[in-house]
């Protein structure tokens, strides 16, 4: 160290006292660099229209989005959130005009549209023909027999299991999280709704989201009896890797979004729905009330919807989903058969809507007798137990 | 000789130049002053009101209710949060201060001037990366086919559940908090003064002993504050927990994250906010009080 300290142990030593030279010199320094910024060039994508998108993560992947950017010279910007309490909590929040277009799963459209979040749309518009017949009219996304959005994506779930420390006849009941062969393994999505959703079927409720108290009472001792065999609690980028990585064994409430594109890139991973059923879940796209381009805003829909969004949608680079317009059937087997075959959209073989139709399937909702923080406190708990 | 005069005209040279040096020190030290006001003090008292707003339809709202602090002050969960948060940041801040301590030592007495100025070099450039990042790196590690447990499988042991727990959760805090920790105690000790040691020696002291009796104590006040800055950084980490313990059980920073996540629960989230200050701010205190009162002692 340099002469100059003064040796008795106080770090202050080191804070050595400039000259007015030394103060004026920064100070120019600083309001240099404060005048530059305002001469620095725009970046090249803020010259165009943007068109702000409310999703999960990944929606404004370029892998989806570049066709509609390109045809009609926007940005698609997202803003992205984890949890449907997570998406009502930004838009409550943010200034009207904040987003264009949101994609919300189905059983918060309702509460967008009573919080006047969202324009009703007209069926018209978007190409429902092309769509399968159980998607036409979705539940949820009409209401009091009018339009508010547009189904784009949707999946099953149940369990996501490690295919080389669970064999298929394990995970046939959703028994298999209380195995001693999976002590201390068991993961969980961090997010209530459907960890606790599976768990309800589990305990015999169909439906599993409407329920009376003493059932609720029933299902968080269930609930707090998997905490011996949880390995943690994830968020959405650290179930793929716990899965990955091995940490965990097996996770209820999710699905082919998460085993899919681990599959894909040799993780031996797969998912099931058990003999006790699994939650459907669904992405669906909405106009924003105070959007500035609604015709923008309609276009992305628009697109989205047409065969050549939904092929790229389901694709998604951060998780893959089933896609409900048959049109869009056709073109990914016609293009991407081997994808369509990994995402069981073939016309020849057994496939997803096959397992619609077998009834094991109960859309995911929100609570209905208690109310979304009674469920969530019980989350909570469980985690700190 | 000093006359009247010019006693007079001296004084009021001395007053101007008074007048001067005040005006050059308040202009230095104002621009800090107002930054703390703007963006601590201020966004701080914020912080305390929106603890007593309410949130209806998941819409934040101003008001005046204490059912946030109940809420959080008796619920189980934030208890076991709170005392759990407080022991892994106090264990943190003593393994960071023992293992620092013998880099601390060598950089700052058994090395050269070059070496030193390398050695802090490389203690300062993981700074430049992504913590985050660090973070996921350790999972390789640590995870049931990592590093760790591949080499204990090639003497047959193992494997070890090690992520999740409060063990990795601790090496994820001494990521964040040892470069920094290392770096204090160098500069506390190279501050010592040498001939205080020597004459230890001199009088028959042990270079152990020198070190418990003598370097120790005079480099007090570096390595508490040391000690205090990992508390701090571990007290309010939220990567660690999340990506390596995943969150079993949650901290006090996952607790926070997870009232905001779970409906805007923005007010019940500044109350956690604002006991993690509080506790910071006593411990700070305490930890000062405890570095500069024995100074203060000793000197007078």
């Amino acid at each position: 160290m340099n002469d100059n300290w003064r040796p008795n142990g106080d770090f202050r030593a080191l804070l050595s006292r400039p000259n007015r030279r030394q103060l004026i010199r920064g100070t120019g320094a600083v309001a240099g660099a404060a005048a530059l910024s305002g001469v620095m060039p725009a970046p090249s994508w803020a010259e165009g229209e943007t068109l702000n998108l409310l999703s999960w993560p990944g929606h404004g992947d370029a892998a989806v989005v570049k066709p509609f950017e390109d045809k009609y010279h926007v940005k698609v910007v997202a803003k992205e959130y984890v949890g449907g309490e997570a998406m009502l909590a930004l838009i409550n929040q943010s200034p009207p005009g904040s987003y264009d277009v949101v994609l919300a799963d189905a059983e918060y459209v309702g509460m967008l549209r009573d919080g006047g979040f969202i324009e009703q749309l007209n069926p018209a518009d978007y190409p429902f023909g092309d769509f399968w017949p159980e998607f036409q009219k979705f539940e949820g996304h009409w209401l009091d027999g009018k339009l508010y959005s547009v189904i784009t994506r949707f999946g099953y779930l149940g369990l996501a299991y490690r295919t080389d420390m669970l064999s298929d006849d394990d995970v046939k009941s959703y028994k298999i999280l209380w195995d001693p062969k999976v002590k201390g393994k068991v993961g969980f999505f961090d997010w209530y709704l459907p960890s606790m959703g599976c768990l309800s079927l589990y305990s015999g409720n169909k439906p599993p989201f409407d329920i009376t108290d003493a059932a609720f009472a029933k299902l968080k001792q269930t609930l707090f009896s998997l905490k011996p065999e949880s390995a943690g609690f994830y968020p959405m980028a650290a179930v793929f890797s716990s899965l990955t990585n091995g940490t965990t064994a097996v996770i209820p409430g999710v699905g082919d979004w998460v085993a899919l594109l681990l599959a894909k890139n040799g993780v031996p991973v797969s998912a099931t729905v058990p003999a006790e059923g699994g939650l459907q879940w669904t992405e669906s796209l909405s106009i924003c009330s105070s959007s500035p381009k609604k015709d923008l805003a309609k276009a992305f829909i628009q697109y989205m919807a047409s065969p050549e969004g939904q092929v790229r949608t389901g694709r998604l680079p951060a998780y893959w989903a089933s896609i409900p317009s048959k049109a869009g059937w056709q073109k990914m087997n016609a293009e991407f058969p081997a994808d369509a075959k990994t995402l069981r959209h073939t016309f020849s073989e057994r496939n997803v809507m096959d397992e619609y139709k077998e009834g094991k399937i109960f859309i995911r909702k929100t609570p209905v007798k208690q109310s979304i923080e009674t469920w969530n406190e019980a989350w909570t708990e469980f985690k700190s137990l | 000789m000093a006359t009247p005069a010019r006693c007079l005209s001296m004084t009021a040279s001395g007053r101007s130049k008074s007048a001067a040096s005040l005006a050059f020190n308040l202009s230095w030290v104002t621009p800090p002053l107002l930054w703390q006001l703007l963006f601590f003090l201020v966004p701080l008292g914020f912080l305390v009101a929106v603890t007593f707003w309410s949130v209806r339809s998941f819409r934040l709202t101003p008001d005046f209710v204490l059912a946030n602090w109940s809420h959080i002050l008796t619920a189980g969960f934030f208890r076991s949060a709170y005392v759990y948060t407080f022991a892994l940041a106090a264990l943190t801040a003593v393994l960071a201060s023992v293992v620092a301590f013998p880099a601390a030592y060598t950089m700052a007495f058994k090395v050269g001037p070059g070496s030193r100025r390398f050695l802090i070099f490389l203690l300062v450039v993981p700074f430049f990366t992504s913590y985050p990042v660090r973070i996921y790196s350790w999972q390789v590690v640590f995870s049931p086919f990592g590093i760790v447990n591949k080499l204990l499988g090639l003497m047959s042991l193992g494997p070890l559940n090690l992520l999740n727990t409060p063990w990795v959760t601790i090496v994820g805090y001494l990521t964040l908090a040892l470069p920094l920790v290392i770096l204090l105690q160098t500069f506390a000790l190279a501050n010592v003064d040498r001939t205080l040691v020597e004459a230890a020696k001199n009088l028959g002291c042990s270079p152990l002993r020198a070190v418990i009796t003598v370097l120790i104590p005079a480099a007090r006040v570096g390595l508490i504050v040391a000690a205090a800055f990992a508390f701090v950084l571990a007290f309010g980490d939220y990567i660690s927990p999340l990506l390596l313990g995943g969150s079993k059980p949650p901290t006090l920073s996952v607790l926070l994250a997870d009232q905001v996540k779970s409906g805007n629960h923005w007010p019940r989230a500044a109350v956690i906010a604002v006991v993690m200050v509080l506790t910071l701010m006593t411990i700070l205190l305490i930890m000062l009080g405890v570095a500069y009162g024995q100074g203060r002692r000793r000197t007078s």
